[in-house]
């Protein structure tokens, strides 16, 4: 018998995020409300596949301070980039002063982190030894944990640090382990969030699969056809929710989490584990389906995770709740995705604003999710986000207004 | 709120460590440490089509949980888990790489499939049948540290029993170099809120500053240094003897973790 866990609420004290489609909150949010995509063909590094990806511009010329050259490399470029946004750094630079660097945790996801750097290194083999390059550094750069290490050192925090790496749920679970330990009052604050850069293992991977798109990915479209990889990094800053409360702010209030049991690389067909992820938020949340306004799906736009997600959609909310996709504008951005996902969710709250899922024609008849296509302006009180990864891993979040 | 739990049920696989009794005699001293290489058993709890597709990163690791719910008598599938390993599987990470860097570039689908961090929880989580959430982690050498601490958040905050799997396993040339892993090991540890007829001991944590415990035998110093999983071996030593006491165990740069371990028989 299984207890329902619920959850004390957490401020999202702090937030940002960088994607395809825009550096910080002001121009993601402007290309939500324009409805634009920032998916484009693939001209990646050397990658010679026929796909659309979500490329932020300028990582490349992005740099780490002197101190942290260890670090360097396009994952952690991506997380310079973003953390320096809507001036996120520095109120990170706050909570340690006010709290103590000891008392806030590091919870970051990541799928591939910088194993780009190996790719590279791989490519510079010496011709005899077969050795990597000397420059090559291992644990700074591919390592799922560097991305958490950098933003660490950056941010100077000394609370626990970890890296989650459950594939595309990476960054919709740092919210649950963070949850946890500022609940059991180890820490008081907690630096959360994801970064999942470009490289030729996941292009050639999905590729491999054939589970990537040619065209720009089209969730829930009765033509899609796979995703569009993308890249992002996406940052919270958690704390517990002060007594006085400004009623604008963003409150975290579920987590749930669930494992298919069913397949590595394909989800379970009719939903089951997604269902019981999103059955698990709502009850650590202490609501019920009627009260979440709008859900941030997972939505790849591959045909197999289009449907199971829909049929678990609407077996707990029924065919009317308003959902969408955001990955037509993003891409996928694999272990970056939920924590992206949950600032698009955050700027929903805050705006009044359902964003229409960009790039799909013609809503697949055979999903009963009522899928939207046009964005809606609307009191938007509590959004569900979804994000499930390879090895049947699934997270749902519900964020809502304090107010 | 005291980080604490009680320990069901412990396995441990690697290098001359073949699971918890003989690992325990080992580390309490009553028997000799003979250094030799990890043998990793089939895991013959998955369905033959996927037995075939699972690599020494997932063999160690369901070897391990499965000792670990074994010994506890625990049930598997109605289990939360935390699955914490310094890297995913070094030997798909080479194959990747490899074939990245020809012209043709051909990755295998399954091995890219396999090629996640999580890729153990998930073969663990179809061989149990087990739906329930697996946290997946990884904080380089801090490893073990970091999934104890958020087995135990979990323990506590929840009130929930959670199996923690620690393991590694090693990359192959050229990697190895720049990641000298020698071998694979795990250690898994079945961890409930409250005390039951099968707890080995209680163990309470704190983060410290104190100086790090190491292994009195030298051969086990060294693989205790070599593999981010064997950082546990000063804990799991103090269980093996059986008596109250305190382990400082390696975790980030600026704390360690302390671990008072009180046996409960």
């Amino acid at each position: 018998m299984k207890s329902v866990k619920t959850m004390k609420p957490l401020l999202l004290a702090e937030y940002t995020a960088t994607s395809c489609v825009g550096r910080g909150m002001a121009q993601t949010l402007a290309a939500l409300i324009e409805q634009r995509s920032g998916l484009k063909r693939c001209e990646f590094e050397t990658v010679k596949i026929d796909t659309h990806i979500g490329e932020v511009p300028g990582v490349d010329s992005q740099r780490l301070p002197a101190a942290l050259q260890i670090f360097d490399c396009r994952n952690n470029r991506l997380a310079e980039l973003a953390v320096r946004q809507d001036g996120f750094f520095d109120a990170v630079q706050a909570a340690a002063a006010r709290w103590g660097p000891r008392r806030v945790g590091v919870f970051i996801g990541t799928s591939t982190a910088g194993i780009m750097q190996t790719e590279l290194a791989y490519r510079a083999r010496d011709a005899v030894s077969g050795a990597l390059p000397p420059s090559f550094e291992y644990g700074a750069t591919h390592n799922s944990f560097s991305v958490a290490d950098y933003l660490r050192q950056r941010c100077r925090l000394e609370g626990p640090a970890v890296a989650v790496s459950s594939a595309c749920a990476s960054s919709a679970k740092v919210f649950g382990s963070a949850r946890r330990m500022i609940e059991s009052g180890l820490i008081d604050a907690a630096l959360v969030g994801g970064t999942d850069s470009l490289c030729l293992t996941t292009l050639y991977g999905f590729h491999s699969l054939q589970l990537s798109s040619p065209a720009p990915c089209r969730p829930f479209d009765a033509a899609r056809d796979g995703i569009s990889i993308g890249e992002a990094a996406a940052f919270a800053l958690l704390e517990r929710v002060p007594e006085n409360l400004d009623g604008n702010s963003v409150l975290l209030y579920g987590v749930g989490e669930s494992s298919d049991a069913y397949h590595m690389s394909a989800p379970h067909p009719e939903g089951l584990g997604a269902k019981r992820a999103m059955q698990a938020a709502l009850a650590a949340a202490s609501m019920e389906p009627g009260d979440i306004d709008y859900i941030n799906l997972h939505g790849t736009g591959t045909p197999s995770n289009d449907r199971s997600e829909s049929q678990a959609v609407t077996s707990i909310f029924g065919p009317t709740t308003p959902c969408s996709s955001t990955k037509g504008a993003t891409g996928h951005t694999l272990g970056a995705a939920g924590a992206l996902e949950a600032v698009i969710s955050a700027l929903a709250i805050r705006n009044g604003l359902m964003p229409g899922g960009v790039h799909t024609a013609r809503i697949d008849p055979t999903l009963t999710a009522h899928y939207i296509r046009e964005n809606r302006r609307a009191p938007v009180r509590r959004v569900l986000s979804n994000s499930f990864g390879f090895g049947g891993t699934n997270c749902s979040l519900i964020f809502g207004r304090a107010g | 709120m005291s980080l604490s739990a009680y320990i069901g049920g412990i396995g441990v696989l690697g290098p001359g460590l073949h699971n918890w009794p003989q690992a325990a005699a080992v580390l309490s001293g009553k028997q000799p440490y003979v250094p030799a290489p990890t043998v990793l058993p089939t895991p013959a709890m998955l369905p033959p089509a996927e037995r075939r597709r699972t690599g020494r990163v997932v063999k160690v690791a369901l070897a391990v949980a499965l000792e670990a719910t074994s010994r506890a008598d625990a049930d598997p599938a109605q289990m939360p888990s935390v699955f914490s390993s310094s890297g995913s599987d070094g030997h798909i990470c080479h194959e990747i790489c490899q074939a990245l860097a020809l012209s043709a570039r051909e990755v295998s689908p399954t091995r890219f499939s396999n090629s996640v961090h999580n890729v153990a929880a998930g073969y663990w989580s179809i061989a149990t049948g087990s739906m329930t959430e697996a946290n997946v982690l990884c904080a380089f050498d801090a490893s073990f540290v970091a999934g104890l601490l958020d087995a135990l958040t979990q323990v506590t905050v929840d009130r929930q029993s959670v199996l923690l799997v620690a393991y590694d396993t090693e990359y192959p040339p050229p990697l190895h170099a720049k990641r000298p892993i020698p071998d694979a090991l795990g250690v898994a540890m079945v961890l409930t809120p409250q005390r039951s007829l099968g707890s080995l001991a209680r163990m309470e944590f704190t983060l410290t500053e104190e100086a790090i415990d190491k292994m009195p035998d030298p051969e086990l110093e060294m693989l205790r240094s070599a593999i981010p999983a064997a950082r546990s071996l000063p804990l799991l030593r103090l269980l093996a003897i059986g008596a109250p006491g305190r382990a400082i165990l390696d975790y980030l740069d600026v704390s360690r973790a302390g671990v008072q371990i009180d046996p409960c028989f």
